[in-house]
């Protein structure tokens, strides 16, 4: 085991995974001489060449477009989009295309795409550049949609998404590169579709993913000084959703939370609320509470930015309301 | 962080409340699940609690203000919130209210809630546990396969709710062996007997005023929202629905005798009334009645499902009718306890959205007038109703002789855009199978 951050184990996924297989490669915006955005492929342009990791035009719909097109003729790409903002500009490749390929042409052809992503807010970037528009993508049957909240699910679950036949959008949160994990050594792989149980817990299920594990274990601490012990299931990917944890958790608890950091409306909390109702109703002892971002643009304002994204008070308050 | 409330939908036609009166003033502490204030609908004053546990920083409308549901009537400071700051947040209701900084976890335990087992918050709709009774889904599973009366446990949960927590708990406690030991026995008796009704104490009628007295003013009273109500409901109805009225003479000879043997062995609290073996009488009839147990859609008839027999009550200033669900279902004893108490419930001004809602057939009952028979007008959107008079002892002929029975007469009102006469007489015919032969009340 080392502990390293989820940048490192995002960079060691991707690099193991080339490696490994001559037909993966990198395409996006300063992934190349620049060494990506985020610093992630930094190296890779020294160490693979400029052909397996290639810098593209500042043209989302190119990026996916093309991605598409090698994925069709048996490569294995990884399209890195700067951040999950811009991937509005290439939403018909993503949701037209990659989604539905498979299907409509009867499994003659897969798609071994990885579209490697950025989002969520916290670091000031504005409105357009600070969006979790997470729930959007896991709408479209056709697409797996993966965010992982530790270095050791982000290492594991890429690795698995590159390995994998179909389109994957995988969604990296901003505010955890720099997150530190216990990572295990050497090739290993975690399977996509698999929720789990991250923190054990008998008096309330808190159910989240991505950055709002990080926020949800501190609630979670906090609550535990209190005698309140909180069950917190890691979702890890939104589509295919995992509720067999989320319902045997429920089934212990009785009481839930839901922790998301995009907009409550037509959010992840609806939809994993709404299964609880469906398919454990008759264990259900308070009405669901759902914990997301204030329904406004994210504001700039460092403040005002704090306020609307969902802080570990509000899950502390959430849970104190359900018990 | 500050929680604001807002003024709860207490039925779901319900538009507007007025704010009677505020019980925790600005600055006061409140518990989760105490009293925060009272509110007036059309049917009823209601006391609403609060969800939260905290300070009342500010009540944002003042008492006797009328307010649109779901408006915001206060805020309540998380403890340890400064309550000036969370009463400043108040302004901005409306969107994302300003987050206060962090505040400290409490200790779970002062967070349980005390029981609060009086009036309810919230309409919950589609319920159909006794006497509006609230309980999460597990907990109502559990009382299932535990067999508990969920009436005999004390909720814990927002409301008033019955919780998993109080299930577990009441399993624990002695409590579950001693039967019926329910807190709505206390209540006090719905209608004085009819020993009481046939022989009524003559007291002096008041004397005239001297005539050199002055002449009293007239007295202007506004419509209180109840009767405002009751006058726009009645007015709806007598108008729209083309009403027709038949009577029926009943003999209850043996339902007064079958009546003071139950008695004998009941105490006080649990004593039936005639008006009870009605409500049980009339939901078996309604069975083989849909047609008269039904409300009157656009161009459709809706026969319902349930048989749920609203009971005329008079209250102050108008009358309120209490809902006896699925009473062709529920034994007599149980009946006549759920009436009893919801109508209690309405005298006091204390009743529960769910005591007055879901009606499909209404009876009302003069009985304890000494009235021998009236015509009463439907409650929409019924289609029919029962007016009871009193049971009393007349002359009747019996094998070709006079003899002395006791008789009641009962006169039915049907809207005629639903039913006709031939049914509503075989309707009457058939409560007579169950009123004259009151045994079959009791199977």
């Amino acid at each position: 085991m080392a502990r390293i951050t989820m940048r490192e184990a995002i960079s060691r996924a991707l690099w193991e995974e080339m490696e490994r297989d001559p037909d993966v490669f990198i395409m996006g915006e300063e992934v190349g001489v620049w060494g990506g955005s985020y610093a992630v492929t930094k190296g890779f342009y020294d160490h693979f060449g400029e052909k397996r990791v290639r810098d593209t035009p500042i043209s989302e719909s190119t990026i996916i477009g093309a991605a598409i097109g090698a994925a069709l003729t048996g490569l294995r790409p990884v399209a890195e989009l700067m951040t999950i903002n811009f991937a509005f500009s290439a939403m018909d490749h993503i949701v037209n295309q990659a989604a539905k390929l498979h299907y409509m042409f009867g499994g003659q052809m897969t798609l071994p795409l990885v579209i490697r992503t950025v989002g969520g807010g916290g670091r000031q970037l504005g409105a357009t550049h600070s969006q979790t528009p997470d729930a959007v993508f896991a709408h479209f049957p056709g697409l797996k949609v993966v965010a992982p909240g530790t270095a050791e699910d982000a290492k594991g679950l890429l690795k698995s998404a590159i390995r994998s036949n179909d389109p994957i959008f995988f969604i990296e949160h901003a505010t955890l590169y720099q997150v530190r994990g216990e990572v295990p050594d050497g090739d290993y792989t975690i399977p996509i579709g698999k929720s789990k149980v991250h923190r054990e817990g008998k008096d309330v299920t808190i159910v989240t993913y991505s950055k709002m594990l990080e926020t949800s274990t501190k609630a979670a601490e906090q609550l535990a000084a209190t005698g309140i012990e909180a069950e917190i299931i890691d979702l890890r990917t939104l589509r295919p959703l995992d509720m067999e944890p989320v319902l045997a958790s429920f089934r212990k608890t009785n009481r839930a939370v839901i922790v998301e950091e995009g907009w409550r409306s037509f959010g992840v909390g609806s939809e994993i609320a709404s299964r609880i109702y469906e398919e454990a109703f008759d264990y259900v002892d308070a009405p669901i509470q759902r914990v997301a971002q204030k329904e406004v643009p994210l504001p700039y304002n460092r403040t005002l930015e704090q306020l609307a994204l969902p802080q570990v008070e509000d899950v502390i308050q959430a849970v104190k309301e359900v018990l | 962080m500050a929680e604001i409330v807002t003024m709860p939908k207490l039925g779901f036609d319900m538009a507007e409340g007025t704010l009677v009166k505020w019980v925790v003033q600005e600055g006061e502490k409140i518990e989760k699940g105490a009293v925060l204030a009272e509110i007036e609908t059309d049917k009823a004053t209601v006391e609403v609690e609060s969800n939260y546990e905290g300070v009342v920083a500010r009540h944002l409308v003042e008492a006797g203000a009328v307010v649109p549901v779901n408006m915001p009537i206060a805020v309540i400071a998380a403890p340890g919130e400064d309550v000036e700051k969370a009463a400043q947040s108040a302004g901005k209701a409306e969107g994302a209210p300003p987050k206060p900084e962090a505040t400290p976890v409490e200790k779970a335990e002062a967070a349980s809630p005390a029981p609060a087992p009086a009036a309810q918050a919230e309409a919950p709709e589609g319920s159909h546990l006794p006497e509006g009774l609230r309980a999460s889904p597990i907990a109502r599973r559990m009382a299932t396969e535990a067999r508990i009366n969920l009436g005999q446990v004390a909720g814990s949960g927002p409301g008033g709710r019955i919780v998993k927590r109080d299930i577990v708990e009441y399993l624990q406690s002695p409590a579950r062996y001693q039967e019926a030991a329910a807190p709505a026995l206390k209540a006090e008796p719905a209608r004085p007997s009819i020993e009481k009704a046939t022989k009524p104490t003559a007291p002096l009628a008041p004397l005239a005023p001297l005539p050199t007295a002055e002449t009293p003013a007239d007295e202007i009273l506004p419509l209180n929202r109840l009767r405002a109500a009751i006058g726009r409901r009645m007015t709806e109805a007598k108008q729209q629905a083309p009403h027709f009225y038949v009577t029926h003479e009943y003999d209850v000879d043996s339902l007064v005798a079958l009546r003071q043997q139950v008695n004998s062995m009941l105490s006080d609290e649990e004593k039936v009334s005639v008006n009870d073996f009605i409500v049980k009488g009339v939901a078996l009839a309604l069975r083989q009645f849909p047609n008269l147990n039904a409300s009157l859609g656009e161009n459709q008839v809706i026969r319902h499902g349930a048989v749920n027999i609203g009971v005329a009550v008079a209250v102050e200033g108008g009358l309120l009718t209490v809902v006896c669900r699925d009473a062709d279902r529920k034994p007599l004893r149980q009946i006549a306890v759920e009436v009893r108490t919801m109508a209690s419930r309405a005298r006091e001004g204390k009743v529960r959205p769910e005591d007055i809602e879901g009606s499909t057939f209404s009876i009302s009952n003069l009985g304890m007038y000494d009235v021998e028979n009236f015509s009463a007008i439907i409650n929409p959107p019924e289609a029919a109703i029962l007016a009871v008079g009193t049971a009393r002892q007349v002359p009747v002929v019996k094998e070709g002789g006079l003899a002395v029975g006791w008789r009641m007469k009962a006169t039915l009102s049907v809207d005629h855009r639903v039913s006709d006469g031939a049914e509503a007489a075989r309707f009457l015919q058939a409560l007579a199978l169950y009123l004259e032969g009151p045994l079959s009340l009791l199977l």
